[in-house]
Protein backbone atom coordinates (compact mmCIF):
# COMPACT_ATOMS: atom_id res chain seq x y z
CA UNK A 1 0.00 0.00 0.00
CA UNK A 2 1.17 3.54 -0.72
CA UNK A 3 1.31 6.03 2.13
CA UNK A 4 -1.89 7.64 0.93
CA UNK A 5 -3.66 4.25 0.72
CA UNK A 6 -2.75 3.82 4.36
CA UNK A 7 -4.18 7.28 5.10
CA UNK A 8 -7.45 6.22 3.44
CA UNK A 9 -7.53 2.96 5.37
CA UNK A 10 -6.83 4.77 8.64
CA UNK A 11 -9.76 7.10 7.96
CA UNK A 12 -12.34 4.51 6.86
CA UNK A 13 -15.62 5.14 8.65
CA UNK A 14 -15.93 1.39 9.15
CA UNK A 15 -12.57 1.28 10.94
CA UNK A 16 -13.03 0.13 14.54
CA UNK A 17 -12.58 2.93 17.04
CA UNK A 18 -11.74 3.35 20.72
CA UNK A 19 -14.95 2.12 22.36
CA UNK A 20 -15.00 -1.13 20.40
CA UNK A 21 -11.41 -1.93 21.35
CA UNK A 22 -11.95 -0.97 24.97
CA UNK A 23 -15.01 -3.19 25.26
CA UNK A 24 -13.25 -6.12 23.59
CA UNK A 25 -9.92 -5.92 25.42
CA UNK A 26 -11.09 -4.97 28.91
CA UNK A 27 -13.70 -6.39 31.27
CA UNK A 28 -16.36 -4.37 33.04
CA UNK A 29 -15.63 -1.03 31.40
CA UNK A 30 -17.57 1.75 33.09
CA UNK A 31 -17.59 5.03 31.21
CA UNK A 32 -17.31 8.32 33.11
CA UNK A 33 -18.23 11.73 31.81
CA UNK A 34 -17.34 15.37 32.03
CA UNK A 35 -14.41 17.63 32.83
CA UNK A 36 -15.98 18.91 36.10
CA UNK A 37 -15.79 22.40 34.73
CA UNK A 38 -17.83 22.94 31.60
CA UNK A 39 -19.36 19.87 30.00
CA UNK A 40 -18.91 16.41 28.58
CA UNK A 41 -17.27 15.87 25.21
CA UNK A 42 -18.27 12.67 23.46
CA UNK A 43 -15.28 12.60 21.11
CA UNK A 44 -13.20 11.60 24.10
CA UNK A 45 -14.28 8.59 26.12
CA UNK A 46 -12.85 7.32 29.35
CA UNK A 47 -13.44 5.37 32.48
CA UNK A 48 -12.25 2.41 34.50
CA UNK A 49 -12.04 -1.23 33.59
CA UNK A 50 -10.28 -4.48 34.42
CA UNK A 51 -7.49 -5.89 32.31
CA UNK A 52 -6.90 -9.50 33.29
CA UNK A 53 -8.00 -8.54 36.78
CA UNK A 54 -5.87 -5.37 36.99
CA UNK A 55 -7.80 -2.15 37.55
CA UNK A 56 -6.95 0.32 34.77
CA UNK A 57 -7.95 3.76 33.60
CA UNK A 58 -8.74 3.75 29.92
CA UNK A 59 -9.38 6.67 27.66
CA UNK A 60 -9.74 7.10 23.96
CA UNK A 61 -10.57 9.33 21.10
CA UNK A 62 -13.67 7.92 19.59
CA UNK A 63 -14.98 8.50 16.07
CA UNK A 64 -18.38 7.24 15.03
CA UNK A 65 -19.25 4.99 12.11
CA UNK A 66 -22.31 6.83 10.82
CA UNK A 67 -22.98 10.48 10.10
CA UNK A 68 -25.28 10.78 13.12
CA UNK A 69 -22.79 9.13 15.40
CA UNK A 70 -19.99 11.26 14.00
CA UNK A 71 -21.90 14.46 14.58
CA UNK A 72 -22.45 13.39 18.18
CA UNK A 73 -18.75 12.60 18.57
CA UNK A 74 -17.75 15.69 16.58
CA UNK A 75 -15.79 13.44 14.18
CA UNK A 76 -13.32 12.67 16.94
CA UNK A 77 -12.16 16.30 16.94
CA UNK A 78 -12.60 17.30 20.57
CA UNK A 79 -13.16 20.63 22.23
CA UNK A 80 -10.81 21.53 25.11
CA UNK A 81 -13.13 19.94 27.69
CA UNK A 82 -12.38 16.57 26.11
CA UNK A 83 -8.69 16.86 26.93
CA UNK A 84 -9.55 18.13 30.39
CA UNK A 85 -11.82 15.13 30.98
CA UNK A 86 -9.03 12.78 29.92
CA UNK A 87 -6.60 14.59 32.23
CA UNK A 88 -9.04 14.37 35.12
CA UNK A 89 -9.28 10.61 34.62
CA UNK A 90 -5.50 10.27 34.34
CA UNK A 91 -5.08 12.16 37.62
CA UNK A 92 -7.54 9.70 39.13
CA UNK A 93 -5.42 6.84 37.81
CA UNK A 94 -2.37 8.38 39.46
CA UNK A 95 -4.17 8.73 42.76
CA UNK A 96 -5.22 5.09 42.77
CA UNK A 97 -2.00 3.81 41.17
CA UNK A 98 -3.73 2.41 38.12
CA UNK A 99 -2.05 2.07 34.73
CA UNK A 100 -3.39 4.34 31.99
CA UNK A 101 -4.15 3.01 28.52
CA UNK A 102 -5.22 5.46 25.81
CA UNK A 103 -6.54 4.75 22.32
CA UNK A 104 -5.89 7.46 19.75
CA UNK A 105 -8.12 8.06 16.75
CA UNK A 106 -8.56 11.71 15.85
CA UNK A 107 -8.09 14.05 12.94
CA UNK A 108 -6.95 16.64 15.46
CA UNK A 109 -8.28 19.13 17.97
CA UNK A 110 -11.43 20.96 16.93
CA UNK A 111 -11.05 24.38 15.30
CA UNK A 112 -13.81 26.78 16.27
CA UNK A 113 -14.84 29.83 18.25
CA UNK A 114 -15.79 28.02 21.46
CA UNK A 115 -12.66 25.89 21.33
CA UNK A 116 -10.50 29.02 21.20
CA UNK A 117 -12.56 30.81 23.86
CA UNK A 118 -12.05 27.91 26.23
CA UNK A 119 -8.35 27.53 25.54
CA UNK A 120 -7.72 24.69 23.10
CA UNK A 121 -3.99 25.48 23.21
CA UNK A 122 -3.92 25.58 26.99
CA UNK A 123 -5.80 22.30 27.29
CA UNK A 124 -3.34 20.48 25.02
CA UNK A 125 -0.30 22.10 26.66
CA UNK A 126 -1.57 21.11 30.12
CA UNK A 127 -1.99 17.48 29.07
CA UNK A 128 1.54 17.28 27.66
CA UNK A 129 2.91 18.83 30.83
CA UNK A 130 0.93 16.64 33.22
CA UNK A 131 1.30 13.36 31.31
CA UNK A 132 5.07 13.74 31.22
CA UNK A 133 5.24 13.48 35.01
CA UNK A 134 2.16 11.34 35.70
CA UNK A 135 3.04 8.77 38.36
CA UNK A 136 1.28 5.88 36.62
CA UNK A 137 2.56 3.58 33.91
CA UNK A 138 1.04 4.59 30.59
CA UNK A 139 0.52 3.07 27.16
CA UNK A 140 -0.91 4.79 24.08
CA UNK A 141 -2.10 2.96 21.00
CA UNK A 142 -2.74 4.79 17.74
CA UNK A 143 -5.64 2.91 16.17
CA UNK A 144 -6.54 5.14 13.21
CA UNK A 145 -5.62 8.75 12.69
CA UNK A 146 -3.13 10.34 15.05
CA UNK A 147 -3.66 13.96 14.13
CA UNK A 148 -1.27 16.55 15.50
CA UNK A 149 -1.35 18.11 18.98
CA UNK A 150 -4.81 16.70 19.50
CA UNK A 151 -3.37 13.17 19.31
CA UNK A 152 -0.20 13.96 21.25
CA UNK A 153 -2.33 15.36 24.09
CA UNK A 154 -3.20 11.76 25.00
CA UNK A 155 0.07 10.16 23.92
CA UNK A 156 2.91 11.33 26.19
CA UNK A 157 3.21 7.78 27.49
CA UNK A 158 5.82 5.22 28.49
CA UNK A 159 4.96 3.14 25.43
CA UNK A 160 3.44 4.30 22.18
CA UNK A 161 2.25 1.63 19.76
CA UNK A 162 0.55 1.90 16.41
CA UNK A 163 -1.72 -0.38 14.39
CA UNK A 164 -0.12 -1.26 11.07
CA UNK A 165 -2.48 0.82 8.92
CA UNK A 166 -2.66 3.86 11.17
CA UNK A 167 -0.96 7.21 10.79
CA UNK A 168 0.50 9.82 13.14
CA UNK A 169 1.33 13.24 11.80
CA UNK A 170 1.90 16.94 12.40
CA UNK A 171 -1.24 17.66 10.39
CA UNK A 172 -3.26 16.05 7.61
CA UNK A 173 -1.47 15.47 4.29
CA UNK A 174 -4.06 17.83 2.73
CA UNK A 175 -3.15 20.55 5.24
CA UNK A 176 0.56 19.94 4.72
CA UNK A 177 0.23 20.25 0.93
CA UNK A 178 -1.92 23.32 1.31
CA UNK A 179 0.52 25.10 3.65
CA UNK A 180 3.77 24.19 1.95
CA UNK A 181 2.74 23.91 -1.68
CA UNK A 182 -0.46 25.96 -1.69
CA UNK A 183 -2.17 22.98 -3.29
CA UNK A 184 -4.21 20.59 -1.17
CA UNK A 185 -4.68 18.22 -4.11
CA UNK A 186 -1.07 17.11 -3.68
CA UNK A 187 -2.01 15.20 -0.54
CA UNK A 188 -0.79 11.84 -1.84
CA UNK A 189 2.64 13.30 -2.47
CA UNK A 190 2.57 14.94 0.96
CA UNK A 191 1.68 11.63 2.61
CA UNK A 192 4.83 10.07 1.11
CA UNK A 193 7.16 12.80 2.23
CA UNK A 194 5.75 13.38 5.73
CA UNK A 195 6.78 9.98 7.15
CA UNK A 196 3.45 9.20 8.75
CA UNK A 197 3.19 5.45 8.24
CA UNK A 198 3.79 2.93 11.00
CA UNK A 199 7.10 1.81 9.51
CA UNK A 200 8.44 5.34 9.13
CA UNK A 201 7.36 6.21 12.65
CA UNK A 202 9.05 3.12 14.07
CA UNK A 203 12.25 4.07 12.30
CA UNK A 204 12.07 7.60 13.71
CA UNK A 205 11.42 6.21 17.21
CA UNK A 206 8.10 8.03 17.45
CA UNK A 207 6.41 4.68 18.10
CA UNK A 208 7.95 1.78 19.99
CA UNK A 209 6.18 -1.00 18.16
CA UNK A 210 3.80 -1.83 15.34
CA UNK A 211 0.78 -4.01 16.07
CA UNK A 212 -0.42 -6.16 13.22
CA UNK A 213 -3.95 -5.81 11.94
CA UNK A 214 -6.20 -7.76 9.60
CA UNK A 215 -5.29 -7.89 5.90
CA UNK A 216 -6.53 -4.79 4.13
CA UNK A 217 -7.35 -3.06 7.41
CA UNK A 218 -8.73 -3.59 10.90
CA UNK A 219 -12.32 -3.28 9.65
CA UNK A 220 -11.91 -6.60 7.77
CA UNK A 221 -11.38 -8.55 10.98
CA UNK A 222 -11.97 -6.62 14.16
CA UNK A 223 -11.46 -9.58 16.50
CA UNK A 224 -8.08 -10.43 15.04
CA UNK A 225 -6.90 -6.82 15.37
CA UNK A 226 -8.28 -6.34 18.87
CA UNK A 227 -6.75 -9.69 19.81
CA UNK A 228 -3.33 -8.51 18.65
CA UNK A 229 -3.59 -5.40 20.84
CA UNK A 230 -4.66 -7.51 23.79
CA UNK A 231 -1.75 -9.87 23.29
CA UNK A 232 0.69 -6.97 23.19
CA UNK A 233 -0.75 -5.47 26.36
CA UNK A 234 -0.56 -8.86 28.08
CA UNK A 235 3.11 -9.01 27.25
CA UNK A 236 4.00 -5.55 28.48
CA UNK A 237 1.59 -4.16 31.05
CA UNK A 238 2.76 -6.41 33.88
CA UNK A 239 6.38 -5.45 33.25
CA UNK A 240 5.50 -1.75 33.23
CA UNK A 241 3.51 -2.13 36.40
CA UNK A 242 6.44 -3.77 38.16
CA UNK A 243 8.85 -0.98 37.37
CA UNK A 244 9.87 1.56 39.97
CA UNK A 245 7.89 4.70 39.19
CA UNK A 246 10.89 7.04 39.44
CA UNK A 247 12.77 4.87 36.93
CA UNK A 248 9.75 4.85 34.68
CA UNK A 249 9.47 8.65 34.79
CA UNK A 250 13.14 8.99 33.92
CA UNK A 251 12.70 6.69 30.96
CA UNK A 252 9.58 8.54 29.85
CA UNK A 253 11.43 11.85 30.02
CA UNK A 254 14.30 10.48 27.99
CA UNK A 255 11.97 8.90 25.48
CA UNK A 256 10.64 12.31 24.46
CA UNK A 257 13.88 14.17 25.26
CA UNK A 258 15.64 12.38 22.44
CA UNK A 259 13.57 13.73 19.54
CA UNK A 260 15.28 16.19 17.25
CA UNK A 261 17.98 16.32 14.62
CA UNK A 262 20.53 19.08 14.78
CA UNK A 263 24.23 19.78 14.69
CA UNK A 264 26.27 22.00 16.99
CA UNK B 1 13.84 46.75 50.45
CA UNK B 2 13.38 49.04 47.56
CA UNK B 3 10.82 47.51 45.30
CA UNK B 4 10.54 50.37 42.89
CA UNK B 5 14.12 51.47 42.67
CA UNK B 6 15.22 52.26 39.15
CA UNK B 7 17.34 49.58 37.56
CA UNK B 8 19.71 50.48 34.82
CA UNK B 9 17.91 49.80 31.57
CA UNK B 10 19.67 48.77 28.46
CA UNK B 11 20.02 50.71 25.33
CA UNK B 12 18.94 48.78 22.28
CA UNK B 13 22.02 48.04 20.30
CA UNK B 14 20.73 47.53 16.82
CA UNK B 15 19.62 50.38 14.67
CA UNK B 16 16.08 50.55 13.51
CA UNK B 17 17.25 50.28 9.94
CA UNK B 18 19.06 47.03 10.71
CA UNK B 19 16.00 45.65 12.44
CA UNK B 20 13.84 46.62 9.54
CA UNK B 21 15.97 44.98 6.97
CA UNK B 22 14.22 41.68 7.19
CA UNK B 23 11.65 41.94 9.85
CA UNK B 24 8.83 41.65 7.40
CA UNK B 25 10.33 38.80 5.47
CA UNK B 26 8.02 35.83 5.46
CA UNK B 27 5.24 37.55 7.35
CA UNK B 28 1.86 38.52 6.07
CA UNK B 29 2.19 42.05 7.27
CA UNK B 30 1.93 44.80 4.76
CA UNK B 31 5.34 46.25 4.25
CA UNK B 32 7.69 48.09 1.98
CA UNK B 33 10.80 46.17 2.91
CA UNK B 34 13.39 47.98 0.85
CA UNK B 35 12.15 51.51 1.12
CA UNK B 36 12.50 54.23 3.66
CA UNK B 37 8.89 53.89 4.69
CA UNK B 38 7.03 51.10 6.42
CA UNK B 39 3.36 50.57 6.94
CA UNK B 40 2.17 50.41 10.54
CA UNK B 41 0.47 47.04 11.15
CA UNK B 42 -2.01 48.77 13.44
CA UNK B 43 -3.10 52.05 11.83
CA UNK B 44 -1.89 51.29 8.31
CA UNK B 45 -0.16 54.63 7.96
CA UNK B 46 3.13 54.86 6.12
CA UNK B 47 5.79 55.76 8.65
CA UNK B 48 9.21 57.15 7.89
CA UNK B 49 11.63 54.52 9.23
CA UNK B 50 13.88 56.94 11.02
CA UNK B 51 10.94 58.10 13.07
CA UNK B 52 10.27 54.64 14.48
CA UNK B 53 11.74 54.36 17.95
CA UNK B 54 13.97 51.49 18.99
CA UNK B 55 11.14 49.49 20.50
CA UNK B 56 9.38 49.70 17.16
CA UNK B 57 6.26 51.40 18.39
CA UNK B 58 4.38 53.44 15.81
CA UNK B 59 4.91 57.15 16.58
CA UNK B 60 1.48 57.87 15.21
CA UNK B 61 -0.87 55.34 16.83
CA UNK B 62 1.28 53.49 19.37
CA UNK B 63 0.77 50.15 17.56
CA UNK B 64 3.59 47.61 17.53
CA UNK B 65 5.81 46.45 14.74
CA UNK B 66 7.21 42.98 15.35
CA UNK B 67 10.44 42.96 17.33
CA UNK B 68 13.48 40.84 16.47
CA UNK B 69 14.69 38.38 19.11
CA UNK B 70 18.04 40.11 19.48
CA UNK B 71 16.37 43.44 20.05
CA UNK B 72 13.99 41.92 22.59
CA UNK B 73 16.87 40.48 24.57
CA UNK B 74 18.76 43.77 24.49
CA UNK B 75 15.72 45.47 25.93
CA UNK B 76 14.90 42.90 28.63
CA UNK B 77 18.34 41.75 29.85
CA UNK B 78 20.38 44.06 32.06
CA UNK B 79 23.23 45.66 30.19
CA UNK B 80 26.04 43.27 29.27
CA UNK B 81 24.67 40.36 31.27
CA UNK B 82 23.29 38.15 28.50
CA UNK B 83 25.26 34.98 27.80
CA UNK B 84 23.86 33.04 24.86
CA UNK B 85 23.50 29.24 24.93
CA UNK B 86 23.94 26.95 21.93
CA UNK B 87 24.18 29.75 19.40
CA UNK B 88 25.76 27.44 16.81
CA UNK B 89 23.07 24.79 16.90
CA UNK B 90 21.76 24.17 13.39
CA UNK B 91 18.83 22.28 11.94
CA UNK B 92 19.24 19.05 10.07
CA UNK B 93 16.62 17.60 7.79
CA UNK B 94 14.80 14.72 9.50
CA UNK B 95 12.30 14.15 6.68
CA UNK B 96 14.79 14.87 3.88
CA UNK B 97 12.36 17.55 2.85
CA UNK B 98 13.44 18.99 -0.52
CA UNK B 99 15.44 22.22 -0.26
CA UNK B 100 15.00 22.52 3.51
CA UNK B 101 18.74 22.98 4.10
CA UNK B 102 18.79 25.64 1.41
CA UNK B 103 15.86 27.44 3.03
CA UNK B 104 17.56 27.44 6.43
CA UNK B 105 20.75 28.74 4.89
CA UNK B 106 18.91 31.59 3.21
CA UNK B 107 17.07 32.47 6.40
CA UNK B 108 20.34 32.55 8.33
CA UNK B 109 21.87 34.91 5.81
CA UNK B 110 18.79 37.08 5.73
CA UNK B 111 18.15 37.36 9.46
CA UNK B 112 21.67 37.09 10.87
CA UNK B 113 20.51 34.47 13.39
CA UNK B 114 20.87 30.69 13.20
CA UNK B 115 17.37 29.68 14.24
CA UNK B 116 14.01 31.00 15.37
CA UNK B 117 14.94 31.32 19.03
CA UNK B 118 17.79 32.87 20.99
CA UNK B 119 18.32 31.38 24.44
CA UNK B 120 20.67 32.25 27.26
CA UNK B 121 21.01 33.52 30.79
CA UNK B 122 21.19 37.05 32.05
CA UNK B 123 20.10 39.35 34.81
CA UNK B 124 16.76 41.04 34.67
CA UNK B 125 16.44 43.92 37.12
CA UNK B 126 19.48 42.48 38.86
CA UNK B 127 18.01 39.00 39.24
CA UNK B 128 19.54 36.06 37.44
CA UNK B 129 17.21 34.32 35.00
CA UNK B 130 17.16 32.17 31.88
CA UNK B 131 15.80 34.18 28.96
CA UNK B 132 14.61 32.99 25.54
CA UNK B 133 13.21 35.12 22.75
CA UNK B 134 11.66 33.80 19.55
CA UNK B 135 11.97 35.54 16.22
CA UNK B 136 8.99 35.46 13.88
CA UNK B 137 11.23 36.61 11.04
CA UNK B 138 12.85 33.16 10.90
CA UNK B 139 10.44 30.81 9.05
CA UNK B 140 7.58 32.36 11.02
CA UNK B 141 9.27 31.50 14.32
CA UNK B 142 8.28 27.90 13.74
CA UNK B 143 9.41 25.18 16.15
CA UNK B 144 11.60 22.47 14.71
CA UNK B 145 14.32 20.40 16.38
CA UNK B 146 16.57 23.36 17.15
CA UNK B 147 13.90 25.56 18.72
CA UNK B 148 12.69 22.58 20.75
CA UNK B 149 16.18 21.61 21.83
CA UNK B 150 17.30 25.13 22.77
CA UNK B 151 14.21 25.76 24.87
CA UNK B 152 14.44 22.32 26.48
CA UNK B 153 18.08 22.96 27.39
CA UNK B 154 17.17 26.39 28.72
CA UNK B 155 14.63 24.78 31.07
CA UNK B 156 17.11 22.08 32.04
CA UNK B 157 19.80 24.65 32.81
CA UNK B 158 17.32 26.63 34.88
CA UNK B 159 16.21 23.49 36.73
CA UNK B 160 19.78 22.53 37.53
CA UNK B 161 20.74 26.03 38.64
CA UNK B 162 17.42 26.87 40.29
CA UNK B 163 16.69 29.85 38.10
CA UNK B 164 13.46 31.37 36.85
CA UNK B 165 12.72 31.15 33.12
CA UNK B 166 11.33 33.96 30.98
CA UNK B 167 10.31 33.15 27.40
CA UNK B 168 9.04 35.57 24.76
CA UNK B 169 7.03 33.59 22.24
CA UNK B 170 6.52 34.63 18.62
CA UNK B 171 5.66 31.71 16.40
CA UNK B 172 3.26 30.37 13.84
CA UNK B 173 3.59 26.92 15.44
CA UNK B 174 5.19 23.75 14.13
CA UNK B 175 8.01 23.66 11.59
CA UNK B 176 6.15 21.80 8.84
CA UNK B 177 9.35 20.73 7.08
CA UNK B 178 10.29 18.63 10.13
CA UNK B 179 6.91 16.89 10.26
CA UNK B 180 6.27 14.56 13.17
CA UNK B 181 9.66 15.41 14.72
CA UNK B 182 8.39 18.95 15.08
CA UNK B 183 5.28 17.63 16.86
CA UNK B 184 7.48 15.69 19.27
CA UNK B 185 9.20 18.96 20.28
CA UNK B 186 5.94 19.98 21.97
CA UNK B 187 6.14 16.98 24.28
CA UNK B 188 9.87 17.42 24.83
CA UNK B 189 9.65 21.08 25.84
CA UNK B 190 6.55 20.54 27.98
CA UNK B 191 8.26 17.70 29.84
CA UNK B 192 11.25 19.95 30.55
CA UNK B 193 8.91 22.70 31.76
CA UNK B 194 7.19 20.15 34.04
CA UNK B 195 10.50 19.17 35.66
CA UNK B 196 11.33 22.82 36.19
CA UNK B 197 7.92 23.32 37.80
CA UNK B 198 8.32 20.24 40.01
CA UNK B 199 11.37 21.89 41.54
CA UNK B 200 9.22 24.83 42.56
CA UNK B 201 10.74 27.23 40.05
CA UNK B 202 9.08 30.14 38.32
CA UNK B 203 8.32 30.32 34.60
CA UNK B 204 6.99 33.49 32.99
CA UNK B 205 5.81 33.29 29.39
CA UNK B 206 5.27 36.47 27.43
CA UNK B 207 3.09 35.99 24.37
CA UNK B 208 3.84 38.37 21.54
CA UNK B 209 2.43 38.74 18.07
CA UNK B 210 1.93 36.12 16.69
CA UNK B 211 1.75 33.07 18.99
CA UNK B 212 -0.24 30.19 17.55
CA UNK B 213 -0.36 26.42 17.00
CA UNK B 214 2.16 24.14 18.65
CA UNK B 215 3.87 26.92 20.58
CA UNK B 216 0.60 28.06 22.16
CA UNK B 217 -0.24 24.40 22.79
CA UNK B 218 3.01 23.74 24.63
CA UNK B 219 5.30 26.18 26.46
CA UNK B 220 3.32 29.29 25.48
CA UNK B 221 0.42 28.35 27.75
CA UNK B 222 2.49 26.73 30.50
CA UNK B 223 3.76 29.84 32.27
CA UNK B 224 3.02 30.18 35.97
CA UNK B 225 2.47 33.75 34.93
CA UNK B 226 1.38 34.50 31.36
CA UNK B 227 1.89 38.05 30.10
CA UNK B 228 1.10 39.41 26.69
CA UNK B 229 1.66 42.49 24.60
CA UNK B 230 -1.49 44.45 23.66
CA UNK B 231 -3.29 43.32 20.50
CA UNK B 232 -0.99 40.33 19.96
CA UNK B 233 -2.53 37.52 17.94
CA UNK B 234 -2.69 34.46 20.19
CA UNK B 235 -4.51 31.24 19.46
CA UNK B 236 -4.36 27.56 18.65
CA UNK B 237 -5.93 27.18 15.22
CA UNK B 238 -5.30 29.69 12.47
CA UNK B 239 -8.01 32.22 11.74
CA UNK B 240 -8.42 31.09 8.13
CA UNK B 241 -8.76 27.44 9.14
CA UNK B 242 -11.46 28.29 11.66
CA UNK B 243 -13.35 30.42 9.15
CA UNK B 244 -13.24 27.57 6.65
CA UNK B 245 -14.37 25.06 9.28
CA UNK B 246 -17.31 27.02 10.66
CA UNK B 247 -18.09 28.88 7.41
CA UNK B 248 -18.47 32.28 9.02
CA UNK B 249 -16.42 35.43 9.43
CA UNK B 250 -14.70 35.93 12.76
CA UNK B 251 -14.89 39.17 14.72
CA UNK B 252 -11.79 41.39 14.67
CA UNK B 253 -11.00 40.99 18.35
CA UNK B 254 -11.04 37.17 18.09
CA UNK B 255 -7.73 35.62 19.26
CA UNK B 256 -6.22 38.90 20.43
CA UNK B 257 -4.45 39.31 23.75
CA UNK B 258 -7.51 41.19 24.99
CA UNK B 259 -9.77 38.27 23.97
CA UNK B 260 -7.55 35.84 25.89
CA UNK B 261 -7.48 38.10 28.93
CA UNK B 262 -11.27 38.26 28.90
CA UNK B 263 -11.54 34.47 28.70
CA UNK B 264 -9.03 33.91 31.47
CA UNK B 265 -5.98 32.66 29.61
CA UNK B 266 -3.62 35.58 30.13
CA UNK B 267 -2.67 37.05 33.51
CA UNK B 268 -1.88 40.53 32.38
CA UNK B 269 -1.43 42.60 29.24
CA UNK B 270 1.64 44.79 29.47
CA UNK B 271 2.70 47.53 27.06
CA UNK B 272 5.99 46.83 25.37
CA UNK B 273 7.76 49.76 26.98
CA UNK B 274 6.75 48.54 30.45
CA UNK B 275 7.61 44.86 30.04
CA UNK B 276 11.09 45.10 31.51
CA UNK B 277 9.81 46.89 34.56
CA UNK B 278 6.91 44.50 35.14
CA UNK B 279 9.04 41.37 34.69
CA UNK B 280 11.71 42.84 36.97
CA UNK B 281 9.08 43.52 39.59
CA UNK B 282 7.65 40.00 39.40
CA UNK B 283 11.12 38.51 39.70
CA UNK B 284 11.92 40.85 42.57
CA UNK B 285 8.81 39.91 44.52
CA UNK B 286 9.23 36.22 43.73
CA UNK B 287 12.96 35.65 44.12
CA UNK B 288 13.91 36.40 47.69
CA UNK B 289 17.23 34.70 47.15
CA UNK B 290 18.45 36.50 44.05
CA UNK B 291 17.87 40.10 45.11
CA UNK B 292 20.71 42.54 44.96
CA UNK B 293 19.80 45.05 47.63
Amino acid sequence: MSAFDIVKTARKTSRPSALEYINFIFDDFIEFHGDRSFRDVKGVVGGMALFEGIPCTVSGRHKGHTIEENIERNFGAPHPEGYRKALRLMRQAEKFKRPVITFINTAGAFCGIGAEERGQGEAIARNLFEMSTLKSPSVSIIIGEGGSGGALALAVSDKVWILKNSIYSILSPEGFASILWKDSSKSAEAAEIMKITAEDLLELGVVDDIIDEADGGAHNDFEYTAGMIKEKLLKEIFELKKENIEELLKKRYNRFRGFGEFSE
Amino acid sequence: MNLFKKKKYVSVAETVEAQDKNVFANTNQPSVPDGMWVKCPNCGKMIYKKEIPKLRICPDCGGYFRLKARCRIDFIADEETFVEFNSDMLSKNPLNYPDYEEKIKKMREKTGINEAVIAGKCKIGGIEAVLCAMDSGFIMGSMGSVVGEKITRAFEYATENELPVVIFTASGGARMQEGIISLMQMAKVSAAAARHAEKGLLYISVLTDPTTGGVTASFGMLGDIILSEPKALIGFAGRRVIEQTIKQKLPDEFQTAEFLLEHGFVDKIVERENLKEVISKILYIHCEKGRED
